[in-house]
């Protein structure tokens, strides 16, 4: 059984968000996408000050199966990618709500609330 | 379609993560993909591979002839088999000399020899050898009843020797590389498809069970699919449907050398198309690919390559993956003939650099 945290924000397409206490957004990918993936192997980071709008392909993970994107949850400006990823991806997989996280989000619109919750994500990835 | 094989409660009890295979519910796999990829190359694996297809061909009638019927089926000639267990690896092409499967053919006597074919092309496969086995009176019998377990790597010899019965050890102990040795119902081959020394286990379902337990205990651990791939893939062995496929002849598949020309009498199924693509000059052939940067190289990815004289060619990736033991991503790639030592890989619409190696990456546990 994947591990779903309670206090994250989900997307259907397996993104996991948090709010942070200075107001970025972390984004990265669920517990249950890592194990779908399997063994992570290389992750194509978005660049630090790129603008998107929520639902564009910003990331590419790839397990030593098959690559994977990432959406963009929620539009805005990249802050900050996790560099570490780079020479490590398998961190991933490892720790996928903490040091796996991908990168950082300043909000340009108020859509961190509509997303889903854990109850939701969890009724969704049991389907 | 979803079958399952008869390991299929094994596959669930050692945790082995169900995927959907040509049809089958098999282990991709049992936790890392990449730690049973080392287990193989380093220690011992084993690999639930029973969804492939045995077939026995055999004597219907007293006319009946085996070997000529393999003769104009195969592109490479049973009459190499002259030793009882020796085995050929083959082609069978269609008349316009595309590969309808790859396969392994077992010379047990001249009224018997065994095939295994893959599971993803069972039916055609079937129909194909069926269509043509009865001008030669041969009988086509899929043994349905066999499971078929691998035990690959350094230390599969000796763990799988723990594990087996003592009549069946007694039948494998003897057999050099590319053998196989029957023993009742059960049927032993030094084969594979990793790049490793070990065996290939046929033996009945019923059987198959207790004897995934007796080699989880002597050291063998549970492999998945994903793992085949990549030691395949690492070993420069080639994948049906992939690297070769019915509209590619083994000519640019890399794998003329599983042709047999000589002697020229021999009218097999496809020569006469391989031989005017021949004639023409072939374009086209297989490559291996060291990414130099870092990504995976992907089936279906774009290759561009110098052909000389500042000219640029095309080509395309036809497997590729991340391999675990050199740690950077590899992969077989058809290209024009004339592609020199380096290449650029469009991935995402980047370009990035890559090597172009001979196809062959790893061998027995040693980077080649």
């Amino acid at each position: 059984m994947s591990e779903v945290p309670s206090e994250l924000k989900y997307t259907k397409s397996h993104e996991w968000l948090r709010l942070e206490d200075d107001g970025l957004v972390t984004v990265g990918i669920s517990d249950h996408a890592q194990e779908l993936l399997g063994d992570l192997v290389f992750v194509e980071l978005p660049e630090a000050g790129l603008e998107f709008v929520a639902g564009d392909e910003c990331c590419v993970v790839e397990s030593v199966k098959a690559a994977s994107d990432v959406y963009m949850p929620i539009s805005g400006e990249v802050a900050e990618v996790n560099e570490a990823l780079v020479d490590e991806p398998e961190i991933i997989n490892d720790s996928p709500y903490d040091n796996g996280w991908l990168f950082k989000i300043r909000p340009s619109a108020e859509e961190f609330d509509d997303l889903m919750d854990a109850d939701a994500y969890q009724d969704e990835i049991a389907e | 379609m979803s079958n399952k094989t008869v390991l299929f409660d094994k596959h669930v009890e050692y945790k082995g993560k169900i995927v959907d295979f040509a049809g089958w519910q098999m282990p991709v796999n049992y936790g890392s993909q990449i730690d049973e990829h080392h287990q193989v190359r380093k220690d011992a694996g084993m690999f639930d591979v029973s969804h492939m297809v045995i077939v026995d061909l055999g004597m219907a009638t007293e006319a009946s002839d085996i070997k000529a019927f393999l003769q104009y089926l195969l592109a490479n000639d049973v009459a190499k088999l002259t030793e009882r267990g020796k085995a050929l690896y083959s082609c069978m092409l269609n008349e316009q000399g595309g590969v309808i499967d790859d396969l392994i053919v077992y010379y047990m006597s001249d009224d018997w020899y065994r095939v295994v074919i893959n599971a993803g092309t069972r039916e055609k496969d079937l129909a194909w050898i069926n269509k043509h086995a009865s001008a030669y009176n041969v009988s086509v019998k899929e043994r349905d009843d066999l499971a078929m377990i691998a035990v690959q790597g350094p230390h599969a010899r000796e763990k799988a020797f723990q594990a087996l019965p003592v009549d069946v050890v007694e039948a494998a102990t003897p057999l050099k590389r590319f053998f196989g040795a029957d023993c009742g119902d059960w049927f032993v081959g030094r084969t594979g498809y990793t790049g490793e020394d070990g065996f290939e286990v046929m033996l009945p379902e019923t059987e198959a069970a207790a004897l995934w337990d007796k080699l989880a205990a002597a050291g063998v651990k549970p492999c998945g699919l994903g793992a085949r791939d990549t030691l395949r893939l690492e070993a420069g062995m080639n994948l049906y449907g992939s690297d070769m496929t019915e509209d590619t002849s083994p000519l640019i598949s890399g794998l003329s050398w599983t042709i047999a020309w000589s002697p020229e009498d021999r009218d097999f199924i496809g020569r006469s198309a391989l031989e005017k693509e021949k004639a023409a000059g072939i374009k086209q052939k297989i490559v291996g690919l060291v990414l130099e940067e870092k990504g995976v190289l992907r089936g279906h990815q774009k290759v561009l390559v110098d052909i000389g004289d500042g000219q640029q060619g095309e080509g395309e990736i036809t497997s590729g993956t991340f391999s675990p033991s050199l740690q950077k991503s590899i992969a077989l790639a058809r290209v024009p003939v004339a592609t020199g030592e380096t290449c650029k890989v469009d991935i995402r619409g980047k370009l990035l650099n890559a090597s172009v190696v001979k196809p062959v990456f790893v061998r027995d546990g040693q980077a080649v």
